[in-house]
């Protein structure tokens, strides 16, 4: 009579996961405006602080790409658990048979592919540009990891028990419009003072703009392992500390 | 092991207030059961317990042999759930909402679609399957959340006021489904509703929540036995007496006059119904309506959860 499908924890938690990513990638990603959204906000901040100053293209397409993949990675998944419980189908998401990290992860997963995705066009427009990518496998590490890491960010900032998107999307931007300021973005790192420097090695975006730059300029202002290394430890950090807020804050969900 | 639910000196707290206070009861595989109460009561806050939504301050719960604080994932994968203030994905269709829940509980693809077919036909939803959920009515969403929770074929059915504010038809055909869920394929299924004579239909066993408190549990026969005193005749006369004249008559707990009607609250009604007759004859009135009703399971309700106010 028992249905014994689920064999093992893990895999079981991880095709939910996936099930839940998809579901994400239906409702919340596959929308034109979001696309564009995701597409156009980088480009025209990236424009309104390069137009005018005089910076070289290998200076300014690792900024594009940061920005790119930092503003999608953490456009969408801050508002979906908000958005879920104003539409009260999260009291259903979490009464089914999957634990609290399994639904944060499905999140994130979605919105790192959707960061992915989105990092193609700065990645083709710095190509046509005439930039040189030296070290490509660094360059879709890096992609792949900062991803995981913003969205993680994302997970993060979605915490807070509300069912207004609005509030959650005015706490998300307090964070990451500084952290686009003081990572190196448009102003290179070694032109920092020191206690700017120190500012800026707190910010996952830091490492990887660096990363970037490790792989269109051959060199960074950080040893490539310990950009690698940082972000990850970010990344866990980030996830470590939304699943722990966000089983915390389902009972005032509900 | 015959019990479907065990709970045992249950307690939430939301600050000062204790929305339920140290109850216990056991539900048996297979069993109907009701779990009934007045808004505040706490009835949602123990289905969110017993389906590890929330964790309780005190006590302890075992579903289906698992035990909700240490294997809440394993009980859910045998649980169908109905939370009171679900919604489905509007923006997917109902195959899609279907399909996600099926992936959720991690039923193979081609077994979901077989039961997800199966269930859509007989809950009268099939003609609308790509149809985007937003488009559907109520009673239709409900419909398709009772679906969504009957995809893993459970053996344990949690359903929080599942009819409430919906149409005749829709409310019928989910009482229809679930009295089969039950009696065909032995679900147990623990139903919280405000519909006394839903309860009174479906349920096999009875519990009245008050105050965070167990106020009764039985059978629907059993509870409506134990308030003997609400029975009542109801008579009227071609000339109307007085309520003090009927109220010293022997064998009357109470009387009340609905227009014309008296009705009159006893213990023993056919003792009563001799003493009206006798009453009749000694003051030359004539009997023109006279009728035995047994209590109604709301009155046994309200009588129960006063008692305990």
């Amino acid at each position: 009579m028992r249905d014994t499908y689920p064999t093992n924890i893990f895999p079981d938690q991880i095709r939910k996961a996936i099930a839940i990513c998809k579901k994400d990638i239906r409702i919340y990603y596959c929308k034109g405006p979001v696309i564009i959204f995701g597409l156009l906000l980088p480009l025209f901040l990236f424009l309104a602080f390069s137009i005018g100053r005089n910076l070289s293209l290998s200076f300014l397409v690792p900024g594009m790409l940061g920005m790119s993949v930092f503003f999608t990675s953490t456009s969408v998944v801050p508002v979906i658990a908000p958005w879920e419980t104003r539409m009260k189908t999260f009291e259903r998401l979490v009464s089914a048979p999957v634990t609290v990290a399994t639904i944060i992860f499905g999140d994130i997963l979605a919105s790192a592919i959707f960061g992915l995705f989105i990092s193609t066009v700065p990645v083709a427009v710095g190509l046509l540009a005439g930039t040189p990518i030296i070290n490509f496998p660094i360059m879709l590490l890096s992609i792949v990891l900062s991803s995981f890491c913003f969205s993680s960010l994302g997970a993060l900032l979605s915490a807070p028990p509300s069912d207004t998107p609005a509030t959650v999307m005015m706490l998300s931007s307090l964070v990451k419009f500084p952290l686009v300021f003081i990572s190196g973005i448009f102003i290179p790192l070694e032109s920092m003072p020191l206690w700017g420097r120190f500012i800026a090695y707190l910010s996952p975006l830091t490492y990887f703009v660096d990363l970037v730059r490790h792989s269109t300029q051959g060199t960074g202002q950080i040893p490539l392992h310990l950009d690698l290394i940082i972000l990850l430890a970010f990344t866990f950090s980030f996830f470590y500390v939304a699943v722990k807020l966000h089983q915390r804050s389902i009972p005032q969900r509900i | 092991m015959d019990d479907a639910i065990v709970v045992s000196n249950l307690t939430k707290r939301y600050g000062n207030l204790t929305a339920v206070d140290h109850i216990s009861f056991r539900v048996k595989r297979g069993e109907f059961f009701g779990f009934l109460g007045p808004n505040g009561a706490g009835k949602t806050t123990t289905i969110r317990m017993l389906t590890g939504i929330l964790k309780p301050d005190e006590g302890k719960i075992s579903v289906m042999g698992y035990d909700m604080e240490r294997e809440k994932v394993k009980a859910r994968q045998v649980m169908g759930i109905v939370p009171e203030m679900a919604n489905v994905y509007v923006d997917l269709s109902v195959w899609q909402n279907l399909m996600f829940m099926g992936e959720l509980y991690g039923v193979p693809k081609v077994l979901r679609r077989e039961r997800a077919e199966r269930l859509l036909r007989e809950l009268n939803l099939y003609e609308q399957r790509d149809v985007k959920a937003k488009k559907l009515s109520k009673g239709m969403r409900q419909r398709l959340l009772l679906c969504m929770a009957m995809l893993n074929d459970p053996e344990i059915l949690f359903l929080d006021e599942p009819t409430v504010g919906l149409d005749v038809q829709s409310a019928r055909l989910i009482r229809k489904i679930l009295r089969d869920l039950n009696e065909e394929k032995n679900v147990t299924i623990f139903l919280t509703t405000h519909n006394m004579e839903e309860a009174e239909q479906l349920c096999d066993k009875i519990a009245i929540i008050n105050h965070g408190k167990i106020a009764a549990i039985d059978t629907p026969e059993r509870l409506r036995g134990v308030m003997r005193e609400l029975q009542c005749v109801e008579v009227s006369f071609n000339k109307p007496p007085s309520v003090g004249e009927l109220s010293a008559l022997s064998h009357i707990n109470e009387v009340r006059r609905v227009g014309k009607i008296f009705r009159l609250y006893t213990n023993s009604p056919f003792d009563l119904i001799e003493e009206i007759i006798d009453y009749g004859k000694r003051n030359n009135l004539k009997l023109t309506w006279l009728q035995v009703l047994a209590p109604r399971f709301e009155d046994v309700f309200l009588k129960i959860t006063e008692g305990k106010n």
